[in-house]
Parts: C-alpha cells; structure tokens; sequence
C-alpha cells in the first residue's frame, strides 16, 4: 500500500497493512418503494432523499410491471398495490418531478416491459432539459428469474431476450452511465435456491445475456440467416463453440485463449457490455457463507470475463452488485425478531471490503404482514445508516484476507458452483435450461421447508422459542384504523382508470396510431434495435398497456413451466431415517396418505384440489409448495399456475370437479379478488370450498370468512403437512364423510 | 329416471353442461356410481343413438416437452373458429388429459391445464385432466368410457396422454384417429422409429418446423420409414405454433381426411370389445381368462355379441359368462 498518509497514522511511519488511508465512501442507500399512484409516490421519494437516502429505488404495480394499463381485466384489484402505476410519460413524469434527473442515481424493478420503462423515464428526463446521456441507474430487465421465480414476464423467452439485448446495446451506446440489467440471483434464493444454485443460475444467466447481445451487436446490420427466429426456442442463437467446451474453459484452463469465442463483433464493445453487466443479490442470515458465495460471485465473474469474451480491462472485470436482503426468512410469527435478521444479512454484503455491495436496500421488519408503512422502510434505511456510519466496517481493508475458513469455503461453492453451470450447459444454456433449473428450486424449496416443519434448522420464534409476550408493535392489528401495515385507498384504482381514460382521450390519437404501427412494424424485423420506436411511442404518448399489446400481436403470448410436474416425488420412507424429529414429520405425511385413501374410497374418487393463483403476482413459490405437498400427500391436483381471471378459476373448478379450491395471493389484492372469485364460482354453480393462503393482514381474516372462505392460510402456517390435512378434513366434512384425524 | 340416465339423456340432446357431471360420475370407484355410469352409458350406446356417436375421438400422445400443449391450443382454437368469433359456427371439444400418476403416493399434479389457452367463458369447449390412476402406462377405465360418452355432445373428443410407447397402443383402442407428436431433434424420432409402433399413428405431427433443417430432415427419415412399412397413407404434418403459426390447417385436415377415410363402425366396434377385454383382464386376471376359454374364445364369443351394446354392458356380460 502506498499512498498519503492520513491524520490516521502517525508521523514517520510506515502506512498499516490493517488501516485504510481513508475512510471508504458508503455504498449507495436505496429504499424500494413506491405505492398508489405517481404524485403519491414522488412525495415518498422527496421525503426518503431528505432523510438520507442517496438513490432511488422505483416499485412499480404489477400490471406496470406486465405490460397492462389500469383498466384491463387483469389488473383488477393490483393497481397501485405493490407499486406505482406508471401508464405513460405524464405518469413518469409526475413520478420525477421536482427531483433533478441528471444528478439522481435510479433503480427500476422492471423486467418484461423495462425497454418501455426506460423509454418513458429518457422522456421524462428530456421533458426535465436533461439529455439521455446524463442519465444514472439500473433497469433491472433479466427475465429468465422471471421465468424462474417472479412470473412477471409479457412475451416468451426469444424475444424476451432479444429486447434486453436490444436495451443493452441502446444504452452503451446513448446512455453509458446506465447499468441496463441486474442480474438476478435474488429470486432464485427468494424462491428457494441454494447458495451453490445461486451463484450457477445466476453466472449462467449472464452468459446467455453476454451471449445474446454478442450476437446482436456482432452481426448487425445483416443478422444471422433466419434472423432471431432461426432457434425461437432457444432464445438465442448457437454458435460453432459447444457450451460443453466453454465450460471447461471456465474451469480455469489459463492456457486456453478465448479470442475464438469473438468470432465477430468488436472486441472492445463486447468489453464495454461486459463492463455494464451487474447483478442484484439476496444475502441470507447464514451471513459467514453468504459472504463467501459474493467472493466466489465475484472470482467467477472475472473468470468468465477473461476468459470467455477476452476483456482484460480490471476494472471492467470487477463483480458490481446491488443487493435487497432476504425476505424468504422473514417470519409473521415475532416480526420484531426481523430486525435482527435484516442487520445480520446487511452485514454479509458489506463487512469485507473485497466483495462490498455496491447500493444497498433493506426489506422491511414487517413484510410478512403486508406492505410495509413510510416509517417501518425509515427504520430499515437507519440500519444501513447505522452500519456505515456509525460502525468501524468501512474503515479497514478486506477483514477475510488470508482466512483459512473463508477461503475454504469459497472453494466449496466456487466447485459446486462449476459443477451446476455445467450441467445448465449440458441443457443448452440458461434460457433451454428454465424447465430444469425451475424443477431443481421447487426441490430445493421444498426441501428447505422439509427442515423447518422437522425442526432441522430453527426458525427463532415459529418452530423453537414459540412463546412470546404480546407485543406492542402489533398490537393495534385488531384496529382497523391503525393496522400497522400500509394499506392502499382501494379509490386509487378507479382513480387510475379514470386517469388513464382521460389522458388517452385528450392525446394526439394519430400520432399514437402512428408510433404503435413504427413499433409493430420493427418488431417483425429481427435485426431491428427495438428502442428507438420504443422511445418515440413513448413520446408520442402511448400507454404501457397499448404498447405491450403491440408486441404480443407480433411476439405471441407464452406461460413460463410451473416445474412442479417435474418436482420429484416425497422422500422415500426409510424407516431406518432419522430425521432432527425422529421421523415425525414423514410419519406425519404418511398417516395423512392413509386418510386420503380411506376418504378417496368413501366419496368414490381421489380428492382433486386446484391450486391457482388469481392476479397479476407471480411470486408462485407458495402455490407450487402446497400443490406438491398436496400430490405427495395423495391428492389430485390441478395445477393452475399464475395470472388467472375469476372466470377461469371459476370455469377449471367446474369442469374439473374438484372437491376444494385453493387460492394464493401475495400482492394485497385478495380483497377485491377472492370475492371476485367467490362470485365467479357460484355463477357457474360450484359449491366446492375455497381455502386462501398467503400475505393477509389479521383484520382482513374476518372479512374473507364472511364473503365465504372456508380458511385462510399465512405465512405463520409453516406446516404444510398440517395444512393439508385440514383441506383433506374440510372436503371430507363437506362430502358428508368424516375423514377420521 | 335415474341420476346416470338422465346425464345420458343430456348428453344425448347434445347438453355440454351435462359433461362435468358425467366425468365425476364415470371416474367414481364407488359402487352405486359404477351402477348409475352404467346406466348413462346405456343412454348413450349406439342402440340408444341408433348408430354411433357423431363427435371424432382423436388421440393426441407424444413425449413430454414435444409441444402437445402448445398444438392442442392451436388446434382448439382452430376448430372453434378464431377466439373473437362468438357466433358458435365452431365445432364443441372435449379435451380429456391424461397425466401419469406418482406412484408412491398415489396422488398426482395435473399441470397441463394450465398450458391451454382457451376462453373461459367459452361454453363449447370442456376441458378434464385425469390422473392415469393405479394402471401403469393405461388409459383408465373412466377416460374411455367418457371418451365415448362424450362423443355423442361434442363435436370433437381428444384424448391426450404422454409418453412413447404403451400409450399409443391404449390410445389407439378407443380413438378413431391416432395424432402421435415427435419434435424433431430431440431423439424423439429415432426412438419413435426403434419403438416398432410405427402402426399406431393414423397422422405424425413434427412440431418445431420453425427449425428448419432439423424438422424438415426428422420429417423426410418419418415418411421414409412409413413407406418402407407400406403404409403410405399416414400423413407426416409440420407445424409450427410460434407466431406465425403454420401446420395447424393442414393438420386439420389430415386428421378430418383420416376420419372420412376410414370406418367408423367397424374401428369403434373393435375399440368396444377390446376395451371391455382389457378391463376384464385388469378386474379378473389371467384366471378369469381361462374361465372364458382363454383369450381366443373370448375374443370369438364377444365378436358374436349385438354390435350396439356399449362397452361395459360387454363388460357386464363377460362377467356374467365367466361366472356362469
């Protein structure tokens, strides 16, 4: 270390190898936020930047997110729910207003529609005075965890990634401060992921990206013969390198050179691309592995830098990450004992200074009960504060140095890491591997759930340490007046629809006509760069809903694998297995197949559930595990998957017979939906039981019961097994067989 | 009127709101269900009809991940008349999908459903998904006989069920037209073709003709090797589903063609008495057999039976005769 010395260290001596000269800066502190509507949201974002907050970070509302506008079927019950609606530019730039574009630093949650995202916010910031190359942040725009973990996608898999590619390529070249994808491995934990399957996932997605604009910005303007449909389902194109073969490269063969691989395209632009890759990672609350997992993200990135598309630059080699914390362990039962959790895990991202996140958001103590309140993501801000500022974690070099224990176990992850991008090869690459790699986490979920019900790995306050004093923070739930969650106006959403009705009445009608038909028009050209029609229908005032339309009509629609077919059966029943609970919970299981047996014979068929989720909210992990447990348990079951109307709740239930409906809803909307489906089943005549499971505020319990829900499920009911057997029970009841418990 | 009958009757006066009913009904283990089933079915059986039943079974089977869902939905929508015309000029379907069950519990997730795109409000489409029950590789007692009883509302019946195999040879015993789907590049077609049943298939579907070489060269080594089995006229169709479609017309017509081609009555008499064999086989066992004389004299005495008896009174009346 050379370098000044600083009023640290005292005259004539040598600088410290366990000091920093300086202080580090603190990463970038971020709070994802964003609710009801644009002015609503803007006033948030003014106040969070006041209290210290040094980015942005933009929620947008689910029918935002899946390319419909306020007054779609589908949006029903979700507008302004899990984020702001943003509709078109006057939206956007409400949303921005007053907060100078060319200094803030902003990360979008968007994926399927983040080309249109991006479009709208280069206008607003136009509309500001401040020209598109001024502009800093982060789309997040990685659609194969879409595909994986969050089901907000729009179009299937090929041009889905022909987009993303098409923002890349746009925002090297016209807004390079632009980070124009993030990476996700966040979900992939959020969905159950080991940090092994994390680190694979997630590098693998990277090369499919790297790959797909390689080929973008390498054969344009000719294009491949065929174009982008010349391997539709593969999503991108195969080139003469086997992806066996560039595997083995990855294992680190330092001989082996890579400039094969660029066969085409300009080295250095590819280098540039590589440069603006970054990712977006969950840390979980085993923050010693955690932290080993980003050191062996990081030693991989640059591995496959080097090695695959031949970059050299450092600096453009270094593992940029944003990270959100872990929500999957977040618990209902004692939330307070999230705080705790979300420091230790905000911990694992910045404690060594070699793989220290880059921007920082924390989730909120209370996620588990419903949107979290300005001031329970106020709180969550003030951890981060606390640790940058008040602790000693930015003042030293990298703490891990050196460690035996830290190096070990980055080896561990980085082989088993290997092993897994391996095989995602062997399957084609990321986007051909979807339906495997969706299998491999409803397993891995599944098994994780599998060591909570068994007591395996303790959960403080739900499966060890259960009984608590009544505590003050919740203690108001029961006052529907200051529920201690935030709730929606449920008025916003006739309000967006009003809106969005008038601003499509009062804007140049041809002119939109025109933009749509531009967009509609590049779209069928393969070789065509998306973004700059995109752009101008933006401009011209088209809406999110008018312009994913137009690319459904050219790009077809699709319904991502649910993986839960290919999810391997229960666990063998070993009876020498000893389990931390000594077998109970497998015991557990098959005492209850026994029951659906002896009711399957009594009522004459197996009992048929079907499990689906109403709405716009993807996050299908719940479903999925219910749906599993429910088949292993003996049941029949019609697995819906996501995004489906009343009507088509209503029309499977009828013509599949089933005994029981279960609905999973995790974005807030179950007060307008589960009625909504409730009605829809009785006009078709099905008095089958409805059970509904997911995030549901205490005090909205009462009110599903009344409008007919025979049991309401939250995240305090960890026990699938336990779950199940109360439907069984119910269709029993119901069927006028009382199945023995 | 008894409850079965009168679902029979419905069905008979072409009532598609009498199809959930039904297949709850025919797929009951409980015995007094097995005794009203066999009353719809007599409601239906071509003596009830006077003649057969008007709706075309099609089988539909092919490996997982050959885009079965996919095509089911093009062809759902093709046979319906495009999704925006309500007028009813579109043919009714039932669609009955058959998934494997898990072996160890018993139970079984039934995904496929959801693969199908179709407009919920449309009350001339009926979609069941049935889990393949305790028979391995086989089609369930109640999926054939709800083929059947469906045929006489609906305008088409498809059958789908997965696999390369033992699920063509069950599909074929109660289908009029046999669809198998290979995807080209898979190694689907060279099993196919090392699978020796070359004879199922009344139409091959090489799904995936977008990847051009691959589908076309998978589809040139298909027809070679029909030829070469002298059976020329299986048609070898490509579709493809992705926007924009093509094959599904042309599958249409190849399946609708196969059906003018051949005899009805005499392909649904064959699946009758095979079928109501087959179940007896499961019910009754190689000992049951050799009480009718074996497979031989079976097959002869059911061969003499009233040709309009439905496929359980068969079954009814081979019980009968085993006991006798």
């Amino acid at each position: 270390m050379s370098g000044d010395p600083t009023h640290r260290l005292p005259e004539n001596e040598l600088p410290l190898a366990h000091r920093l000269p300086e202080r580090d800066r603190p990463w970038m502190m971020r709070t994802y936020a964003g609710h009801s509507t644009a002015k609503a949201s803007n006033e948030l974002y003014r106040r969070n930047l006041a209290k210290g907050q040094t980015g942005l970070s933009v929620a947008f509302d689910l029918p935002t997110q899946t390319g419909y506008d306020p007054d779609d079927e589908l949006a029903r019950g979700e507008v302004g729910k899990v984020g702001v609606p943003v509709s078109h530019r006057g939206d956007m730039e409400a949303l921005m207003e007053d907060i100078p574009l060319e200094e803030m630093n902003t990360s979008m949650t968007i994926n399927a529609t983040a080309a249109w995202l991006l479009a709208l916010y280069i206008v607003a910031a136009e509309t500001q005075g401040v020209p598109q190359e001024q502009l800093q942040g982060t789309t997040q725009n990685d659609i194969i965890k879409e595909f994986l973990a969050r089901g907000t996608y729009a179009f299937p898999p090929a041009p889905s990634m022909r987009l993303i590619a098409d923002t890349i390529a746009y925002t090297v070249e016209h807004v390079p401060k632009w980070n124009p994808i993030n990476i996700c491995s966040y979900h992939l934990q959020e969905a159950g992921a080991t940090p092994v399957q994390e680190i694979a996932y997630a590098m693998s997605n990277a090369i499919a990206v790297l790959d797909a604009v390689q080929e973008r910005m390498g054969t344009l303007p000719g294009g491949p013969p065929g174009g982008w449909r010349s391997r539709p389902e593969a999503g991108w194109p195969k080139r003469g390198c086997e992806p066996e073969a560039s595997v083995s490269r990855l294992r680190s063969d330092p001989s082996s050179s890579s400039s094969a691989r660029i066969s085409h395209g300009d080295p250095t632009r590819i280098a540039e691309v590589f440069g603006r890759i970054s990712f977006f990672v969950n840390a979980g609350v085993r923050f010693v592995e955690e932290h080993a997992k980003l050191r062996a993200m990081g030693i991989l990135w640059e591995e496959l830098g080097r090695e695959r598309y031949g970059v050299e630059d450092p600096k453009l080699l270094r593992l940029r990450y944003g990270v959100q914390v872990n929500s999957l362990g977040l618990t209902e039962a004692q939330p307070e004992n999230n705080v705790q959790r979300i420091v230790l895990e905000a911990l694992a991202v910045t404690i060594g200074r070699d793989a220290r996140a880059r921007a920082i958001q924390l989730p909120a103590w209370n996620e588990a009960l419903g949107l979290p309140r300005p001031w329970d993501q106020q709180w969550s801000l003030r951890i981060q504060q606390v640790l940058a500022y008040e602790t000693d974690i930015l003042e030293y070099p990298d703490i891990f140095e050196g460690s035996k224990v830290m190096e070990g176990l980055v080896a561990e992850l980085l082989e088993g890491a290997r092993a897994e991008m391996a095989v995602v090869a062997e399957h084609g690459g990321a986007v051909e591997a979807v339906p495997y790699m969706k299998a491999a986490l409803v397993d891995s979920h599944r098994e994780r759930l599998r060591r909570i019900e068994s007591g395996e790995q303790v959960v403080v306050g739900q499966n060890r340490f259960a009984e608590s004093e009544e505590s003050p923070l919740t203690a108001d739930k029961s006052d529907p007046a200051r529920p201690g969650i935030l709730v929606v106006d449920p008025a916003v959403e006739a309000q967006q629809i009003e809106a969005v009705r008038r601003w499509r009445a009062e804007r140049d009608q041809a002119t939109v006509d025109a933009a749509l038909a531009e967009l509609a028009r590049a779209a069928q050209v393969p070789d065509e760069n998306l973004m700059a029609s995109t752009i101008a229908a933006a401009r011209a005032g088209a809406t999110t809903g008018e312009w994913a339309r137009t690319l459904r009509e050219v790009f077809g629609s699709y319904r991502a694998p649910t993986g839960v077919g290919e999810a391997s059966g229960a666990p063998a029943q070993d009876p020498d297995a000893r389990d931390a609970d000594g077998g109970a919970a497998a015991r557990e299981l098959a005492q209850l197949r026994e029951q659906v047996a002896a009711l399957a014979e009594r009522i004459g068929r197996r009992p048929k559930i079907l499990v689906g989720k109403p709405g716009l909210d993807g996050h299908s992990n719940g479903a999925e595990q219910i749906a599993v447990r429910a088949r292993d348990a003996g049941m029949d079951v019609v697995y819906e998957g996501i995004r489906l109307t009343p009507a088509q709740i209503a029309a499977s239930a009828l013509q599949e017979g089933v005994h029981v409906i279960g609905l999973s809803i995790l974005s807030g909307s179950h007060r307008e939906l589960i009625p909504a489906v409730i009605e829809a089943l009785q006009e078709v005549g099905v008095t089958a039981p409805v059970v509904v499971g997911g995030i549901i505020p205490e005090q909205d319990v009462a009110p599903l019961r009344q409008a007919g829900v025979a049991a309401v499920y939250t995240p305090k009911d960890f026990d699938l097994t336990r779950i199940i057997a109360d439907i069984v029970e119910l269709v029993g009841e119901r069927n006028g067989a009382v199945a023995t418990v | 009127m008894t409850g079965g009958a009168q679902l029979g009757a419905r069905l008979r006066e072409r009532d598609l709101s009498a199809a959930p009913a039904t297949l709850n009904l025919l797929e009951s283990t409980a015995p007094a269900d097995r005794e009203q089933a066999r009353a719809l079915l007599r409601e239906v059986s071509p003596a009830a009809l006077g003649g057969e039943a008007l709706g075309h079974i099609i089988g539909v089977t092919g490996p997982p991940g050959a885009g079965k869902s996919t095509l089911l939905s093009a062809l759902l929508g093709a046979w319906r008349g495009t999704p925006h015309d309500a007028g009813g000029q579109g043919r009714t379907v039932a669609m009955l999908a058959v998934d494997p069950s898990s072996r160890r519990s018993g139970g079984s997730l039934l995904g496929d459903r959801a693969r199908i795109e179709f407009d919920p409000a449309d009350r001339g489409v009926f979609i069941r998904s049935t889990a393949a029950g305790e028979r391995l590789g086989g089609l369930a007692w109640g999926t054939r006989a709800a083929a059947q009883a469906l045929a006489a509302a609906f305008d088409v019946v498809v059958v789908e069920t997965v696999g390369v195999g033992q699920a063509e040879t069950e599909v074929a015993e109660v289908a009029d037209t046999v669809a198998v789907i290979v995807q080209p590049g898979s190694g689907d077609v060279l099993q196919f073709l090392k699978s020796g049943i070359m004879e199922i298939p009344d139409v091959l579907v090489v799904t995936k003709a977008d990847l051009g070489q691959v589908a076309l060269s998978a589809r040139r080594d298909l027809s070679a090797a029909l030829r070469s089995l002298g059976r020329r006229s299986t048609q070898v169709i490509a579709v493809s589903s992705l926007p924009p479609a093509s094959g599904v017309d042309e599958l249409m017509q190849a399946i609708a063609d196969h059906r003018a081609r051949i005899d009805i009555p005499a392909r649904r008499l064959r699946a009758r008495r095979g079928g109501a064999l087959t179940d007896f086989i499961v019910e009754h066992g190689e000992r049951g057999l050799r009480a009718l004389g074996g497979r031989r004299a079976a097959e002869g005495w059911l061969a003499e039976q009233d040709p309009k008896l439905d496929e359980a009174a068969l079954l009814k009346a081979l019980e009968e005769r085993m006991t006798r």
